[in-house]
């Protein structure tokens, strides 16, 4: 077996946490701020792992599963995505549709946990969190269709082969459209700026945080884990649909990948230090913008 | 031809204050009312022995002239709320402190749950008090649900209790549920004044230190008889205008950080830190304790502090300009200030909401300008009065008033009058009442004291700008998205222990 194929997912699991140091630096140099340690995130892993986990009395195993749960389904993600040329480790024709309900099993379980709890708060994040992602995945699969189309395969690995640079210049306007829904969608699915503040403490207006409030020890070390692989595997689809770049050197492509995967949570930190959030009730409308983009990107390859 | 009228911290004596039966007293405060007065307190206290008496002080802002009138009352007396919504909440609050109850009140609760000042009576017939316990206003359906936030929140903040009723992200009423920072000043106060009444005044609302101590002084200065000079009236306008400085930069920072627009977020909580240092320069105390003592101030001004004073103000001025100016200059950041959490301008008058949330919904209202006191007699500062009442009013007006303090304090310290810095106060004098009314940056603060036969305190009552404005926080959440509460709640930004004394 090749030990190239272990790399996409070596990368994911080692720099997840890095990219949420990166967009919490770029935040803290708006603020005027010096900000936290760029490994911040995994100080905090480390410790929350050493902790033991406090459970109320009027949950269930639910409750225990969630985080668990959540943190196997984004590792399998993780293994459907290529990075840097290389193809991922698992790959077969439909892996797309694996990869988007892989997630959407782990948001399903998320959602569980939190209604579990009965809290009104988690209820509401439960209730907003499900409204938002159904709209979501109308400009993801809408996106996809448009690269499935465009290199005529139906596998991440596929996609994003050595002959993507050719197929991403002969179809630019649609690869860019695609990229900034999945840009929307990237935003949105992880909680950030403008769609949800990842650092407010007011629970009413919280999406995502609310629903793991009361998570703690190793279960939310799972969690915070599992949300900055998120942030990683879609990530990695942005950042290669945005910018194809193939040297021909497996090493230059890797640098270059990881490169742009660093760029983007500067990316992310300069959306959130220069916008304010979105009232909730705005929300669906950018995402009905997205998927509008995608449309778009749909019919101009459809010509 | 009224008698009984009389201006901003004058006393008078207690045999003077008018009395009437209760249905002329009823009839003329909603006259007064209905011709455009204020309610500033109505309060029930004991008279002689085994008497009570219901006082109530009526502002007529436009005149700068406030009246007191009185009333004898039993166990019952006919409500005024129902023909007044700002009686709401004093009613409320006589019946849990004296055990009387306001025949006919729509919503009588109590609002502080503590027991009644009348030993061993309680109007509710509790057998335990606890906090925030009984009946919420409910709205009923199958897809009505409630949320319940508080007392515990996140974050460091005071204690409150919150109850929606929501359907969907729609809130349709809001009821606040306070009492968690009782400690019974009022009560405290009483057969004062003495060593520790100035503490209790510095300490009542920490973040008003100087607006509550100023009224205290001032309603002492008055009944004891004492001139402060002018550089004392200056020197505590400095402290006053930087203590609204501080908290109106402070929560310019809190409402960019609550959209998630950090930079103005961090600069502004640096800056509030500028201005805290500045009363730190005046006094030594960032939050400007000791600084006020009866009859003057404890320190005074040298040029070199004041020329230090000059240049820290300059410094912070350009700060806050480029801060705030990108928080109005965003899009993002006006699109959820706009039409959020809006109180109108009828409604506002209605509730008589006080200090920036009033002139934020277009009321002109301003004790420093419609009963001046201190430096304010003499340099007049100018009334900002916003348009809509939403969040965005609030937040603009507060900008507003950061702009002319800091004009003030420049021009205040460009020529600093002379005068000693403090005068002897003489004792109190007896059988009086008074009325003492200061702007804190939230708002009107109202004292109000009376004297027994001795000079000292035989009841004291402290009206915090906090007490008129909660009620207006849950009227601005009518028809508002639930995830909006927290900015509509920091535009306002009210004080949960200047409500629960």
């Amino acid at each position: 077996m090749n030990a190239n194929l272990f790399i996409p997912t070596l990368f994911a699991v080692v720099f997840a946490p890095l990219i949420l140091g990166i967009i919490n630096r770029t935040k803290a140099f708006f603020g005027g701020r010096h900000g936290q340690p760029f490994l911040q995130l995994y100080y905090d892993l480390f410790k929350l792992l050493r902790k033991g986990a406090t459970y109320s009395k009027t949950t269930t195993y639910i409750f225990r599963l969630g985080p668990m749960v959540g943190l196997v389904c984004v590792l399998l993600a993780t293994t459907l995505v290529p990075f840097g040329g290389i193809r991922s480790f698992l790959c077969f024709p439909g892996d797309i549709l694996l990869f988007a309900y892989i997630l959407g099993l782990m948001r399903f379980f998320t959602v569980l946990a939190a209604l579990d709890t009965g809290s009104s708060f988690e209820g509401m994040g439960a209730a907003r969190e499900v409204h938002f992602s159904a709209l979501a995945e109308v400009a993801f699969f809408l996106g996809l269709i448009v690269l499935a189309k465009a290199t005529s395969s139906a596998s991440f690995s596929d996609m994003y082969s050595s002959s993507f640079p050719y197929i991403w210049i002969a179809n630019s306007t649609q690869m860019l459209l695609v990229g900034v829904a999945f840009f929307l969608v990237l935003l949105t699915e992880n909680a950030r700026i403008p769609v949800d503040d990842p650092n407010t403490h007011l629970e009413l207006t919280m999406i995502h945080e609310v629903m793991v409030l009361d998570h703690s020890g190793p279960d939310f070390a799972f969690i915070l884990y599992g949300s900055a692989l998120k942030l990683w595997v879609l990530g990695t689809i942005f950042t290669q649909t945005i910018f194809p770049f193939r040297s021909g050197s497996i090493y230059l492509d890797l640098l270059f990948s990881f490169l742009a995967m660093i760029v983007l949570g500067v990316i992310v930190g300069i959306v959130e230090s220069t916008m304010a959030r979105l009232r909730l009730l705005r929300v669906p409308q950018l995402l009905v913008a997205a998927a509008a983009l995608s449309t778009v990107a749909l019919v101009l390859s459809m010509r | 031809m009224n008698l009984h009228s009389f201006k901003n911290s004058q006393s008078c004596a207690l045999s003077e204050v008018p009395f009437m039966i209760m249905e002329d007293f009823r009839k003329d405060i909603l006259a007064s009312i209905q011709e455009g007065k204020r309610l500033v307190a109505l309060f029930a206290q004991p008279y002689a022995e085994k008497e009570m008496r219901l006082y109530a002080v009526l502002g007529n802002d436009k005149d700068g002239v406030l009246s007191l009138s009185s009333t004898k009352i039993e166990n019952v007396y006919p409500s005024l709320t129902s023909e007044c919504s700002q009686a709401h909440w004093f009613e409320r609050e006589i019946a849990e402190n004296w055990a009387i109850r306001p025949e006919n009140h729509p919503w009588l609760k109590p609002i502080r749950f503590i027991p009644s000042y009348q030993e061993g009576q309680d109007l509710w017939k509790r057998d335990s008090i606890l906090p925030c316990v009984g009946d919420y206003y409910q709205v009923q359906g199958e897809e009505i649900h409630e949320v319940a936030v508080g007392p515990v929140h996140a974050g460091v903040i005071e204690p409150g209790h919150f109850r929606f009723q929501c359907h969907g992200e729609w809130v349709y009423h809001l009821e606040i549920s306070l009492g968690y920072q009782h400690r019974g000043i009022e009560k405290e106060l009483k057969g004062g004044p003495n060593k520790r009444s100035l503490s209790y005044m510095e300490t009542l609302a920490g973040d008003t230190s100087i607006g509550h101590s100023h009224a205290y002084l001032q309603l002492i200065e008055s009944l004891g008889n004492c001139q402060v000079s002018p550089r004392v009236h200056a020197l505590r306008g400095i402290a006053l205008e930087l203590e609204r400085l501080a908290n109106h930069t402070g929560d310019m920072g809190a409402l960019a950080n609550d959209v998630g627009f950090l930079p103005t977020a961090n600069y502004c909580g640096r800056i509030r830190g500028d201005f805290l240092n500045m009363s730190a320069l005046l006094c030594g105390s960032r939050f400007g304790r000791s600084f006020l003592k009866p009859g003057g101030v404890a320190f005074d001004m040298d040029v070199a502090r004041i020329k230090d004073l000059q240049a820290r103000i300059e410094n912070a001025k350009k700060d806050v300009t480029v801060a705030v100016e990108l928080l109005f200059d965003t899009p993002s950041v006006l699109a959820r200030f706009e039409d959020t959490g809006t109180v109108s301008k009828e409604t506002a008058k209605a509730l008589g909401l006080v200090g920036v949330a009033a002139r934020a919904s277009g009321l002109s209202l301003d004790v420093r300008k419609d009963y001046p006191f201190g430096i304010f007699a003499s340099s007049p500062i100018p009334v900002v009065v916003g348009k809509k009442g939403d969040v965005f009013a609030r937040a603009y007006t507060r900008w507003l008033e950061i702009q002319n303090s800091i004009a003030f304090i420049q021009n205040i310290l460009s020529s600093l009058p002379e005068g000693k810095i403090k005068s002897p106060v003489s004792s109190l004098a007896p059988n009086r009442m008074i009325v003492s009314l200061t702007e804190g940056w939230r708002g009107e603060i109202c004292h109000v004291a009376s004297t027994d036969e001795n000079g000292k305190f035989s009841w004291y009552k402290v009206c915090d700008p906090s007490f008129h404005n909660w009620i207006g926080l849950s009227m601005s959440l009518r028809n508002q998205q639930i995830s909006d509460f927290p900015l509509c709640n920091k535009s306002f930004n009210l004080s949960y222990c200047g409500h629960d004394l």
